[in-house]
């Protein structure tokens, strides 16, 4: 089973097509980066798969759930990180990880927090209000909170993208390692091409709503005869043939 | 669903465990009402010669029983705004949290914050003015309960509101609930209303609950026939209100207003 299933997923608003009938899967275990430049359709793709956004037609399936009729039972078992959604200012970070908690009805949720506050070196954070940390701290604050429930399936919208390439590379290291013990899916949304060819199987390459390309970073830099995915990202963007 | 909901009270709780402002946003409106309105009544019975009893108690009675269908209004809208201004509805709605679910706990908040916020107003009517508005029995707990859901359903109609136009209908929040005060009859009779704005008035649950209100000080005697149309309208304003919020939301996820919600 596909941890997601889109056919032929189209976004039409009364002005804009903003996704034009795109097809993609998605297995448990693999890495799908959604690449594409502003308004190329990546973030109205995720907010239908998330279900904050009805399709005009097409259909998801996540996790074998149809998300037109079921998506309570598939969110349940996904999440979702973003730089552009915050959590509660007031509360603290433990007091926030507890919030999800218990929304994603996660057992033993003492033993995870302290296993993420460990993980994501959260340890001195916890009794902080989240409106207090600098951005790189609320980063990984978010990151931890979109792992409460160990998602069988993970969507981040630029993870690293306030972080110091340290702490960058640190997150990544973590998405690899929650990937291979956990055999989770992960789409990506990113401009850091570096972090693409890194972490990603696949990449669908995104413009004006469509998928103009598609496959393995090593197998388009070759194809496009390019040195690496961020020259692939700059001939794609600029090219008007595609 | 019972733990998801304790986990949006959670949230609420931790909030205002750590916001003096909050906690005393709570009880300051009701509070200065009823400063305001009970030297208004004590200078009424003085000046006029009324029986004290019957105004302090249409004052200051109106003043604490309209208090509740306010503070449990804001109690729900406030509670979805603190989402919005924290840019977390996000996070909830990608949550396996149902909307039903955010409204149950949002409506559990508003009960506890009603209870709070009159607390110090009750002491006060009893302690300055001799009002008790508990000797008027168990009858105010059929008005609480009245008003605190035609509170709620003002409420649903603002959030579908907030669905339809963004943050920028927050400005409704505060305003929508004060501007029905005229046609509650909080303060006087339905007949003081002009004839054409009476059939208006009378569609509103308050204004039938405030006329109980008044019959009981005067007869001694529950109005049943007032409460039952209170009784009544609430429940068909509190489903007009669901079928309104469900028909926003749906339509906010075709628009993409909850992508946008806070802006």
């Amino acid at each position: 089973m596909e941890a997601i299933r889109v056919e032929n997923l189209t976004k039409r608003y009364p002005h804009t097509l903003a996704v034009d009938g795109i097809s993609f899967t998605l297995a448990p275990g693999e890495i799908l980066g959604l690449l594409g430049g502003n308004g190329a359709g990546k973030t109205t793709t995720i907010a239908m798969l998330l279900g904050l956004l009805v399709p005009t037609s097409g259909r998801i399936t996540v996790l074998g759930r149809d998300m037109a009729r079921d998506r309570f039972s598939a969110l349940a078992r996904m999440n979702f990180s973003s730089p552009y959604i915050a959590l509660p200012a007031r509360l603290t970070v433990r007091e926030n990880l507890v919030v999800y908690g218990h929304l994603y009805n996660v057992p033993n949720l003492k033993r995870r927090i302290a296993a993420l506050a460990e993980q994501f070196n959260l340890g001195t954070l916890l009794n902080r209000p989240a409106g207090e940390l600098s951005a790189g701290q609320k980063t990984r604050v978010a990151l931890a909170k979109s792992l409460i429930n160990t998602p069988e399936l993970l969507l981040l919208d630029e993870p690293t993208a306030s972080l110091d390439p340290d702490t960058g590379d640190y997150v990544r290291t973590v998405l690899e390692e929650y990937r291979r013990t956990q055999r989770a899916a992960i789409l990506l949304a990113s401009h850091n091409m570096g972090e693409v060819e890194r972490l990603c199987d696949n990449v669908l390459m995104l413009k004006t709503g469509r998928i103009v390309d598609r496959g393995p970073p090593e197998d388009l830099i070759s194809r496009y005869g390019r040195e690496n995915m961020e020259q692939v990202f700059l001939h794609i963007a600029r090219s008007e043939a595609l | 669903m019972i733990r998801r909901i304790w986990g949006m009270l959670y949230r609420h709780a931790a909030m205002y465990r750590r916001s003096w402002p909050r906690l005393a946003e709570i009880a300051y409106w009701p509070t200065l009402n009823m400063l305001i309105w009970g030297f208004t009544s004590t200078y009424i019975a003085t000046a006029h010669g009324a029986p004290r009893a019957v105004v302090a108690g249409g004052f200051i009675g109106g003043v604490l029983l309209w208090e509740i269908m306010l503070r449990g209004q804001l109690g729900v809208t406030i509670g979805f705004l603190e989402e919005i201004w924290s840019r977390n509805l996000g996070h909830l709605f990608v949550s396996p949290l149902r909307p039903g679910e955010l409204l149950g706990a949002l409506v559990i908040v508003s009960a506890v914050r009603t209870l709070v916020g009159l607390l110090p107003a009750t002491i006060i009517a009893y302690l300055l003015y001799s009002y008790n508005i508990l000797a008027l029995g168990p009858v105010v707990l059929l008005f609480f309960i009245n008003l605190l859901v035609m509170g709620w359903w003002v409420a649903l109609g603002i959030v579908s509101l907030l669905f339809r136009y963004g943050a920028g209908a927050e400005a409704l929040a505060w305003t929508i609930a004060f501007g029905v005060t005229p046609l509650a009859c909080v303060y006087y009779p339905l007949t003081a209303l002009p004839v054409w704005l009476q059939p208006v008035a009378q569609a509103l649950p308050a204004a039938h609950i405030f006329e109980g209100l008044r019959a009981a000080l005067l007869t001694h005697a529950m109005d049943w026939r007032q409460f039952t149309l209170a009784t009544g309208l609430n429940v068909v304003w509190a489903i007009a209100a669901i079928l309104v919020f469900a028909g926003e939301f749906r339509r906010a996820r075709v628009r993409g207003a909850l992508l946008a919600i806070g802006e």
